[in-house]
């Protein structure tokens, strides 16, 4: 399982453990306000060839029912995956508020 | 349970034994080196199941301990001087990471000059790291703290590192005869190591992570009160080591005729022998002299040192170190302790034995007798006159 | 469409939510590593990029278990790491570490140079993104010739760093280690691939990756990938093996690429003069003269 955002927690002072280790894969920040650009992946044009998937560096990117998909709170915007699409599915799109 | 004739270095080392430390990080240095070298045997022959690793320097030994311990495993090392110092880092990752690794030092001088002999500015230079630390005076008790220490360190109240100081060479490697307890009564006292604060691949850790200023100083106060929490603890241990092995131990200090005593010398570790004997001598000239061996500086002792300084005339403080540009680390803690509890009563701080310097009975009379008349606050041992530690 | 190298590592992400930089090389490589190695693997991240984007409590990025080690202990936290384990009675596991290029060529090769010598079973992965970049940008062993960063600026008198690239890759083998690679995240399936490799292998693995890292070396986000295929395509990086005493050459660019073009489309590079390039191109040639007489194809 990929580390993922928990519920909203205040760390008080029953709370921050005893020592310095702590459950793997907690997260309580999204990465999204990072973005200026954002990628939209075509699902039309998608092969699934999954190269975009496998040179993503924060590994937003996986493949449902052969197409690739992008985790929208995690994507930084870094634009690597655009680039590295052969048949240009990916194009990157100013970040709508 | 057999008697031996062991060195301070042999006699913790069959403490270790007993102990069944898992990981064992090695790296020989001058006056400890006997304690790996004995580890190492013990492992070849089989009496001592663990890894032994052969690191590269200190740091990665103690290093490695703390990879070991989050790993939850037994961990342990040893070093002295340099070595404590060149893995200094280390000391404040295993304490703030809650690790409870054990590690021997041996008490000796640093550098510069060059010194291998006997002094206590190593470790007390490193009280602050966050370990439990006490100072043996004899092998038997070297021994007994070897086997104690993993079980105060580990207790879940605690979780905290230990150093266990032995005076370089007057302990390490003075001989004396010792018991060393039978294996099925070590493992009654000491079961296996057992924590949450490891690696777990059922329920995985993101371990030695950083904190912000927003939860930083909680992590701290968990980390100081843990090092408090070992003195209700070393008490326990020790309770339950002399139901099992019939040796008595009492606690953070050990007081000598002090109940009525107008003069007390405030020491650590082997020079208690001697000032005992001195307190003895002066008794029977009708000095009422008193000797308290602080056995834990960390966690300090304070108020039994209060309870002990209450009603003398004059106290002295020996050391075997100084905190360059003020006075020694000891004489500072033992004040400190009296005015927190609002007992005011003169005290001395006599610096003696850097680099291996010999203390003679001598040196200790004149301390008490310094006392008595009153003489400076500070006062290096052997350096009279004008110069005389100001 | 199949993708055999995507189908062959797992699926799950194993670090995740961390805040390196968009673009980041480093992150490219633990991630791929860690993909390789799955559910069980245990990471020892020293002080650096990786370790101050993945742990800052409680965001806590790696979904398996992971420790940070002191600057100068990866090696040596990974061995104790490896050792603690296995007296516990664990088997099915594989410790591995992933340091910079400072933590790797300077505080942290003794700690390694160590751990090759004891052969203890573990990966050493460094991600080579040529400078101090945690703290901004600053020269490392590992900083190649000319490049300007915060503590070597490129100036009038001076242009940038003066020093070569320390030969990580050459030292391990030199310790005649069980096995040792070079690899960039630009060819990410070379990658994969010797990580699957070394996990395979009992004893001391050194893999070193150059990951370029956009912020430090003036480029764009997006650009990172392609750099990193660009460093090999003209010859100033190769991707080799050393297993069994031997070096080994994966991959002979038929024709260079422009060294040039590679440098001067690179901020910390733009400042290099002719006589400068000229000098790099040399020593890249010189290099390769080495690799053909000594290592097999």
């Amino acid at each position: 399982m990929r580390p993922y955002i928990r519920e909203e927690k205040d760390f008080s002072f029953s709370e921050v453990p005893e020592n310095t280790s702590f459950e793997a894969g907690y997260l309580t920040t999204v990465n999204s306000g990072w973005r200026s650009i954002r990628p939209v992946i075509s699902a039309a044009k998608c092969v699934g060839c999954e190269q975009c998937y496998l040179y993503c560096p924060d590994g937003v990117i996986s493949i449902k029912d052969g197409k690739a998909v992008i985790d929208y709170d995690f994507c930084k915007g870094c634009g690597i995956c655009a680039k590295i699409c052969k048949i240009q599915a990916i194009e990157m799109e100013a970040e709508c508020k | 349970m057999s008697k031996k004739f062991l060195s301070g270095n042999e006699a913790f080392a069959e403490g270790i034994r007993l102990a069944r430390p898992q990981v064992i990080s090695a790296y020989p240095i001058t006056p400890q080196t006997i304690v790996v070298e004995r580890l190492s045997e013990m492992v070849e022959d089989g009496s001592l199941s663990a890894e032994y690793v052969h690191v590269e320097s200190e740091h990665s030994a103690l290093s490695c301990a703390i990879g070991a311990s989050a790993a939850g495993a037994r961990a342990f090392t040893a070093t002295s001087s340099q070595g404590l110092l060149y893995m200094a880092e280390c000391l404040y990752y295993a304490a703030g990471g809650r690790f409870p690794i054990v590690m021997m030092n041996a008490d000796r001088s640093t550098a510069l000059p060059w010194n291998i002999y006997g002094d206590q500015r190593d470790s007390l230079s490193q009280l602050d790291s966050g370990w439990i630390q006490s100072y043996a005076e004899n092998a038997q008790e070297a021994l007994d703290l070897a086997l104690m220490s993993y079980k105060i360190a580990e207790d879940k109240r605690v979780q905290t590192p230990y150093m266990a100081n032995l005076d370089g060479f007057v302990l390490t490697h003075t001989y004396e005869t010792v018991d060393i307890p039978a294996r099925g009564q070590a493992d009654k006292f000491l079961p296996p190591y057992e924590t949450d604060n490891r690696i777990d691949f059922d329920s995985p850790k993101n371990m030695a992570f950083s904190a912000g200023p927003d939860t930083n100083y909680i992590f701290k106060y968990k980390e100081h009160k843990g090092i408090l929490a070992a003195a209700e603890v070393i008490t326990e241990t020790e309770k339950e080591f002399a139901e099992i092995f019939g040796r008595h131990y009492t606690g953070l200090t050990e007081n000598y005729r002090t109940e009525d005593a107008e003069y007390i010398i405030v020491t650590l570790g082997s020079i208690a022998g001697l000032c005992r004997e001195t307190a003895d001598k002066l008794r029977e000239n009708g000095v009422k002299a008193g000797v308290v061996r602080i056995r834990y500086m960390r966690p300090f002792p304070n108020k039994e040192i209060a309870d002990v300084l209450r009603n003398v005339k004059a106290y002295a403080v020996l050391e075997k170190d100084i905190s360059f540009g003020n006075e020694g680390t000891v004489f500072t803690n033992v004040n400190s302790a009296l005015k927190k509890a609002g007992v005011d009563v003169k005290g001395y701080n006599f610096i003696g034995g850097l680099g291996g310097r010999n203390i003679s009975a001598g040196d200790i009379e004149n301390i008490y007798t310094s006392i008595a008349k009153g003489t400076e606050s500070v006062n290096f041992i052997g350096i009279g006159g004008e110069d005389n530690g100001k | 469409m199949a993708n055999k190298v995507a189908d062959s590592i797992s699926r799950e992400e194993y670090f995740y939510g961390h805040k390196a930089c968009a673009g980041c090389g480093g992150s490219l490589a633990v991630r791929a590593a860690l993909k390789v190695l799955g559910q069980n693997a245990v990471s020892v991240l020293p002080a650096g990029c990786m370790s101050a984007v993945g742990f800052n409590f409680p965001q806590l990025c790696f979904s398996n278990n992971s420790i940070i080690s002191t600057f100068a202990g990866t090696a040596s936290m990974l061995t104790g790491v490896e050792a603690g384990l296995r007296a516990r009675g664990y088997k099915d596991f594989t410790a591995v570490g992933f340091a910079g290029d400072g933590g790797t060529a300077d505080i942290g090769i003794q700690a390694l140079s160590g751990a090759i010598d004891r052969n203890d079973n573990i990966i050493y992965i460094c991600y080579d993104n040529e400078a101090y970049m945690n703290t901004g940008i600053q020269k490392s062993g590992l900083t190649p010739f000319g490049a300007k960063t915060t503590t070597t600026p490129a100036g009038a008198n001076i242009h940038g760093n003066i020093r070569p690239k320390k030969n990580m890759f050459e030292i391990a083998a030199a310790h005649d280690i069980p096995y040792a690679a070079t690899a960039s995240v630009g060819y990410i399936y070379d990658f994969i691939q010797k990580v699957q490799k070394a996990s395979q292998i009992q004893g001391t693995k050194y893999i070193h990756v150059i990951a370029p890292c956009p912020t430090g070396w003036g480029v764009a986000p997006d650009a990172t990938v392609d750099i990193a295929k660009e460093v090999v395509d003209c010859g100033l990086w190769y991707l080799a093996e050393y297993e069994n005493g031997t070096f080994k050459l994966n991959h002979k660019p038929k024709e260079f690429t422009d060294v040039t073009a590679y440098l001067k489309k690179q901020g910390r590079f733009k400042h290099l003069t002719d006589d400068d390039i000229q000098i790099i191109t040399a020593s890249r040639d010189k290099k390769w003269e080495f690799i053909d007489k000594n290592f097999e194809l």
